[in-house]
C-alpha cells in the first residue's frame, strides 16, 4: 500500500463516530459571521444593520484576489457589525444577524438533494463560481480554492488530488461524506477537474476507511464518463498521511521541493469536503454556508457527524450532543495531533472548524519535561527529514539565522516529534515559535 | 652545574627571540584607534545591554565618535551623567533628557481578572501568544510567564506570583527598553520616571468595549472618556476605548485619577493625601 | 466559558518515555545476567548489586547536594548503569573497587556533565575503564565457570579469557558450545552469547534500538577479522571466536546504542558502528589489550558530537 517515505507515526486510531450517520443540524437563532475565516486579506461588509438578508446571499464581498466572500446562512436581519471573541479569545470583526423561523433562499439557489451529474460550463465559469461561493480549502488551512485552481503561468498541472485521508485519530466526517455522498464528491471532483482541464484525479483515502474506498470506487465506475479518470488510492495507516506534499508523494512519488508550491509538480490537491462544496456551488449555486464536523470525545456518549450552518454558535453545537462531558480537560477544535486548543465557546462555527473533540485529563497531560536524552526519535518521524531536537535548543537560544540554515520553515507543525519525545519535550511548541520569528525575518528582508 | 647554566642560557634566548618578535608582531599590526573611544567606554556604565540600538557599548562609543553631533545617540542607562561625561570628552554638547522608567500597562491581578481558562505549555509569553489570547478574558493584558524578566539584564523586573503581573523594580530599572522588545503584548513603555518618581498613566491596554473589558477584568479602562474632558492640559487621548496619557504634557495634577471609575489610572509614588484636604 | 486547559498541537503522546527504555533495555539484559550469575554464582551477584546500589546512590547523594536539583533516580538511568557496570567487571573483584568505579561513572562520567542527557561518554565504560587502569591485576583476573560456587565459597581458581588465548595464539581452549553458552572467563555478563543475543531480539522487537548499531559493529568485525583469518589463519582467530569471545556483543548490543552517546542519524549510527568494529579489531590484533570494545566505544563517543554535526536526515524536498 502506498504511503510517503520519512518519519511518520502511528496515533492510536480512535474513531468513536464512525459509524453514526451524518446529521444537519437547525439553523441557529442568531449567526455571527466572522470576515476573515480564511488566508488573505478579510472580506469587506456590503450590508449594513438593519438590512434583510436572505439564506445564502452574500454579506461580505472578497476583499482582494487571495481572499473569499461571506454569506449569510440564516434569513434574518443584520443586527450589529461589531466585535466577537474567536476560539482562542482574540477580539475580530464579524456581522450578527437575528435569524427568522424559516428559510428564504437567495436568487438562484436550487435545492434538491437530486445527483445533478452533467454541466454545460467551461472552466472559468466554473471558477467562477466556485470564488463567487466562497469556497475555500476545508481540510483546515482556508486557502481559498479559486486561488489554488489558478495555478502560476509556469505550473503545468497534471493531476488533481483528493485529500480523503482524515489521518487525525476520532475525526471521521470525512469518512461519512464519502459513504452518505459519494456521487456528489466524485462529481465535485470532476467539476474540479474541469476547472483544471486535466483528465486525471486521485482520491487518497487511509486504509482504515476501505468501506469508503470500495464505495467510490463502485460510484466512480458507475458516474465514469470515459474521459476524466479517478482513481481511488488505499494509503497506508500513518500520521501526517494527510499532509498535502505527503499525500502527493505517496500518490504521485513527486516530491515537493522546499519552500515550493503544490502545482510545481503539476499537482493541486483539494479536500474532500471542498469537492462536496463544490458541486453544490457550480450546480446549485449554493454557496458555502453550511460544513460538516465531527464532535466527539471519548466520554460523549452522543457525539456523531453532524452538518452545521455557519455563524451557528459552538456552544449550540455542543448543547446538542449533551454539553462538554463532566470529564472534560481540553475542548479542542479540530483533531488532537493538530487542532487549536479553544478557550472559548461562545464563538461562531465558521469556514475554519472542523471538529470538536472534548479530551480528558488522562489523554492530554503533559508530563514533566526531562532533559533530551538524543535518541534521535525526533529525527526519526520527522516526515520533513528536519531535526526538531536542534530547532527547539536553537529557538531557545533565539539563533535565528542558525535556523534558517537548518530549514525551519520547512516545518508542517504535524507534531510528531512532540508526540514521540520519550523526555517530553515540548519541541514543536519552541519551533513553531522559531518558525514564526524567522518567517518575520524572512519577510521583512523582501 | 652545568645543566643550570645551560637550560638558563637556552631559556633565555628563547624568551628574547620571542619578545623581539612580538615587539616587531606589536608593531606591525597596531591598529590607530581614536583614544576617546577608550575614554567614552570608560565613561559609560558598560552593561553591553543594547538599550541604545548598539551591539554593545563599544560600537555605541565609536559612533559618538564618529558622529559630529550626539542627537540621537543617548545612553538610556548611564542617563544625563553619562552624557555629559561624553559631552565633554567630545567637546560638544548635549541636551538633559528626564530618566525614564519602564511601565507595565496592565493592572489585571488575579483577584481583578477571573481566569476563563488555564495554559499548559512552554512558559513563555510569546509561545502563549500563539496559541491563544491569554487565562483570563482580556485578550490584551499580561500574561506573566515573564518574558520581559527574562530578557532584563539588570534583574529589574519580576513576576510576582500573587498578582500574576510583571513588576519593575524603578530603582534598578535603567530603561534600556529590552523588556518593551521582549514583550509579545506590547504593554510595557518606557516613560518618564518623574520628578521623585512621581507618575501618572493608565495601566491598562485593553482595547475591548467597556462592557467586555469589564466583564473580563475590574481594573481594565473602560474607554468612558471621563478622564479625556478632566484633564486640564489634554494630555489625554482616547483611543480604540483606550485612554493613553501622553508624559510629555502630563503635568501630574492627579485629576483623572480621581473620576476614572474602575481605577485602571496609576498615581505612584505621590504623598497620601489626608481626607480634609481633599474635600 | 469554564476553567479548560490551554495548550499548543499536539494534544496527545505516543506515551513513550525514558523510563519505558530504560526498563527496557534492563529487562533485555537480564538472560545476560542471569547467565553470569550462574556461571559466576555468588560473587557475580555481590558485584552487580554493589555497583547498582550505589550508582542510584551517588546519583541521589550528588543531584540533592552537589547539583542541587530533584534526583532523577525514578528514570531508571542510574540502576541501569550500575547494572551494565557491573556486568562488565570480574565477579571476584572486591567490593570496594566496585563502589569506586560507581562514583567515577556517575560522577565523573554522567553528573559531572550535567546528568542524563548532557554526558559525552557511556558512564558505564568510563567506571569500567578506569577501574581496567587503576587496578589492572584484579580487572584482569577471571575467576573460571562454576556454578558450584553458589553454594560454597567464592572460587579461588582464575584464568584466562578467551581473547587473551587468542592474544597469545591459541584458539583451541573452548568449545563453540562452551563460547555461545558462556561457559568461558569473562567479566560477569560479557560471556553468554546466546543470551546476549536473545537480549537484542528484545530489544529490536520493542523498538527501544534499531539494528544500525549492532549490526555495523558486529558486521565490520566480521569483515575485518575475516580478511585477517584469511591472510594468515595461524596468527589471526577466526571472524566467529572473535565475535563470540570478549565484550563485543555486550558492548555493541548493550552500552554501543545508548542514546545519550550515540549518533541520532541512521547513517551516522552506521558510521559510528563501523568506527568501533574497527577499533576494537586494531586493538585486539594489533594493541597491547587482549581486548578493545570499551576503549572503541568510548573513542567514538567523543567523535559523535561530530557526525551529528554532519550527517544530517535525509530532508524532504531536498534540492
Amino acid at each position: 500500500m502506498k504511503t510517503f517515505k520519512i518519519g511518520g507515526v502511528h496515533p492510536q486510531d480512535k474513531k468513536l463516530t464512525a459509524q453514526k450517520p451524518i446529521i444537519t443540524l437547525a439553523a441557529p437563532k442568531e449567526a455571527i459571521f466572522p470576515l476573515e475565516q480564511h488566508i488573505g486579506a478579510p472580506a469587506k461588509p456590503i450590508v449594513n444593520v438593519g438590512d434583510r438578508v436572505k439564506t445564502g446571499q452574500m454579506i461580505a464581498e472578497a476583499g482582494g484576489f487571495v481572499s473569499a466572500p461571506v454569506h449569510s446562512s440564516v434569513t434574518g436581519t443584520v443586527s450589529k457589525i461589531a466585535e466577537y471573541t474567536d476560539p482562542q479569545g482574540f477580539s475580530k470583526q464579524a456581522i450578527y444577524i437575528k435569524a427568522e423561523e424559516n428559510d428564504e433562499w437567495a436568487d438562484g439557489i436550487i435545492i434538491s438533494d437530486k445527483l445533478e451529474t452533467k454541466t454545460s460550463l467551461d472552466a472559468k465559469e466554473i471558477i467562477k463560481k466556485i470564488s463567487d461561493a466562497g469556497i475555500v480549502g476545508l481540510g483546515g488551512a482556508c486557502f481559498p480554492t479559486h486561488v489554488k485552481l489558478t495555478p502560476p503561468a509556469d505550473c503545468k498541472i497534471d493531476s488533481l488530488i483528493i485529500n480523503a485521508v482524515e489521518c487525525e485519530p476520532y475525526l471521521t466526517h470525512n469518512h461519512r461524506l464519502m459513504l452518505e455522498k459519494a456521487g456528489e464528491v466524485i462529481i465535485g471532483t470532476r467539476l474540479l477537474m474541469k476547472a483544471l482541464g486535466i483528465e486525471k484525479a486521485y482520491i487518497g483515502i487511509e486504509s482504515n476507511k476501505m468501506d469508503a474506498v470500495n464505495h467510490l470506487r463502485e460510484t466512480a465506475e458507475k458516474l465514469s464518463d470515459f474521459v476524466h479518470i479517478i482513481e481511488i488510492v488505499p494509503l497506508k495507516m500513518k500520521y501526517p498521511q494527510g499532509s498535502e506534499k505527503h499525500l502527493i508523494e505517496a500518490i504521485t512519488g513527486r516530491e515537493v521541493k522546499s519552500g515550493a508550491i503544490p502545482a510545481s509538480v503539476g499537482v493541486v490537491v483539494q479536500n474532500v469536503g471542498t469537492a462536496f462544496a463544490v458541486y453544490e456551488a457550480v450546480q446549485f449555486n449554493k454557496p458555502l454556508i453550511d460544513l460538516f464536523m465531527t464532535v466527539t470525545g471519548s466520554s460523549m456518549t452522543e457525539g456523531g457527524n453532524f452538518r452545521v450552518r455557519m455563524g451557528t454558535s459552538m456552544k449550540e453545537v455542543l448543547d446538542m450532543v449533551g454539553g462538554i462531558p463532566a470529564d472534560a480537560e481540553k475542548v479542542i477544535g479540530g483533531g488532537p495531533m493538530m487542532g487549536r486548543c479553544i478557550s472559548n465557546i461562545d464563538t461562531p462555527i465558521t469556514k475554519r472548524s472542523s471538529a470538536i473533540l472534548c479530551l480528558e485529563k488522562q489523554k492530554t497531560v503533559r508530563e514533566d519535561v526531562l532533559d533530551c536524552i538524543r535518541c534521535g526519535k525526533c529525527m526519526g518521524t520527522c516526515p520533513m527529514g528536519l531535526e526538531p531536537y536542534l530547532l527547539a535548543k536553537l529557538t531557545e537560544i533565539e539563533d535565528w539565522s542558525e535556523l534558517e540554515e537548518h530549514y525551519i520553515m520547512d516545518c508542517i507543525e504535524c507534531g510528531c516529534c512532540t508526540f514521540t519525545c520519550p523526555s517530553h519535550r515540548p519541541l514543536l511548541d519552541y519551533v513553531r515559535y522559531g518558525k514564526f520569528k524567522v518567517g518575520t525575518i524572512i519577510r521583512n528582508r523582501k | 652545574m652545568n645543566i643550570i647554566v645551560v637550560s638558563l642560557i637556552v631559556l633565555g634566548t628563547i624568551g628574547i627571540i620571542a619578545a623581539v618578535i612580538l615587539f616587531f608582531v606589536a608593531k606591525k599590526f597596531y591598529v590607530e584607534e581614536d583614544p576617546r573611544i577608550a575614554e567614552i567606554e570608560n565613561a559609560l556604565p558598560g552593561a553591553n545591554c543594547g538599550g541604545c540600538g548598539f551591539a554593545g557599548c563599544k560600537n555605541f562609543a565609536s559612533a559618538c565618535v564618529s558622529a559630529t553631533e550626539l542627537g540621537d545617540l543617548r545612553c538610556p542607562v548611564g542617563g544625563n551623567n553619562a552624557m555629559n561625561a561624553i559631552a565633554e570628552i567630545l567637546g560638544v554638547t548635549v541636551a538633559e533628557t528626564k530618566p525614564k522608567v519602564a511601565v507595565l500597562r496592565c493592572a489585571g491581578t488575579c483577584a481583578v481578572r477571573p481566569r476563563t481558562s488555564h495554559y499548559n505549555g512552554v512558559s513563555s509569553c510569546a509561545i502563549a501568544t500563539a496559541t491563544f489570547a491569554g487565562e483570563t478574558g482580556c485578550s490584551f493584558g499580561c500574561l506573566g510567564y515573564g518574558d520581559c524578566a527574562k530578557a532584563c539584564t539588570f534583574g529589574a523586573i519580576t513576576v510576582n506570583p500573587e498578582t500574576g503581573l510583571a513588576e519593575v523594580d524603578e530603582d534598578k530599572c535603567t530603561a534600556c527598553g529590552a523588556c518593551v522588545k521582549a514583550c509579545p503584548k506590547g504593554i510595557l513603555e518606557l516613560r518618564f520616571k518623574g520628578s521623585k518618581s512621581r507618575r501618572i498613566y493608565v495601566s491598562c491596554a485593553n482595547k475591548d468595549k467597556g462592557a467586555k473589558a469589564r466583564k473580563a477584568c475590574s481594573a481594565a479602562c473602560i474607554g468612558c472618556g471621563k478622564c479625556v474632558k478632566e484633564c486640564p492640559f489634554g494630555a489625554i487621548t482616547l483611543e480604540n476605548n483606550l485612554a493613553y496619557i501622553d508624559y510629555n504634557l502630563c503635568r501630574l495634577c492627579k485629576k483623572c485619577v480621581a473620576v476614572c471609575p474602575t481605577g485602571s489610572i496609576q498615581a505612584l509614588n505621590f504623598p497620601v493625601i489626608k481626607k480634609d484636604e481633599n474635600i | 466559558m469554564s476553567n479548560y486547559t490551554v495548550a499548543p498541537a499536539p494534544h496527545v503522546h505516543g506515551g513513550d518515555s525514558v523510563k519505558k527504555n530504560m526498563l527496557n533495555v534492563i529487562i533485555a539484559l537480564m538472560p545476560a545476567y542471569l547467565a553470569g550469575c550462574w556461571y559466576f554464582g555468588i560473587g557475580a551477584l555481590i558485584v552487580s548489586c554493589v555497583a547498582m546500589v550505589s550508582c542510584v546512590a551517588f546519583e541521589w547523594f550528588i543531584s540533592k547536594f552537589i547539583l542541587k536539583k530533584q534526583p532523577q533516580i525514578n528514570d531508571l538511568s542510574a540502576l541501569l548503569t550500575g547494572l551494565l557496570l557491573g556486568m562488565n567487571l570480574p565477579s571476584s573483584l572486591p567490593w570496594w573497587m566496585v563502589i569506586v568505579g560507581s562514583l567515577v561513572a556517575i560522577g565523573i562520567g554522567k553528573m559531572s556533565f550535567g546528568g542524563l542527557g548532557n554526558n559525552l561518554f557511556n558512564p558505564a565504560l568510563v567506571g569500567r575503564v578506569f577501574l581496567l587502569i587503576s587496578f589492572p591485576a584484579a580487572m584482569t583476573t577471571w575467576p573460571i565457570p562454576d556454578q558450584l560456587s553458589l553454594f560454597g565459597s567464592v572460587d579461588a581458581l582464575t584464568a584466562a579469557t578467551p581473547l587473551a588465548y587468542i592474544k597469545q595464539g591459541i584458539f583451541t581452549t573452548f568449545t563453540e558450545a562452551d563460547m555461545i553458552l558462556g561457559n568461558i572467563g569473562g567479566s560477569l555478563g560479557e560471556t553468554s552469547s546466546i543470551a546476549l543475543i536473545l537480549g537484542l531480539i528484545y530489544l529490536l522487537a520493542t523498538r527501544t534500538i534499531t539494528w544500525h548499531i549492532p549490526i555495523s559493529i558486529i558486521g565490520t568485525v566480521l569483515i575485518f577479522t575475516g580478511i585477517m583469518h584469511g591472510i594468515d589463519p595461524c596468527t589471526y582467530a577466526s571472524p566467529l571466536l572473535h565475535i563470540t569471545s570478549g565484550g563485543l556483543l555486550l558492548g555493541s548490543i548493550f552500552m554501543a546504542t545508548d542514546y545519550v552517546t550515540s549518533p541520532m542519524t541512521k547513517v551516522g549510527q552506521l558510521i559510528f558502528g563501523a568506527g568501533i568494529g574497527i577499533i576494537t579489531v586494531v586493538i585486539r590484533l594489533f594493541g597491547s589489550y587482549p581486548e578493545g570494545i570499551s576503549f572503541a566505544i568510548l573513542i567514538m563517543n567523543a567523535v559523535v558530537p561530530l557526525i551529528n554535526r554532519y550527517i544530517r536526515p535525509k530532508r524532504f524536498g531536498a534540492k
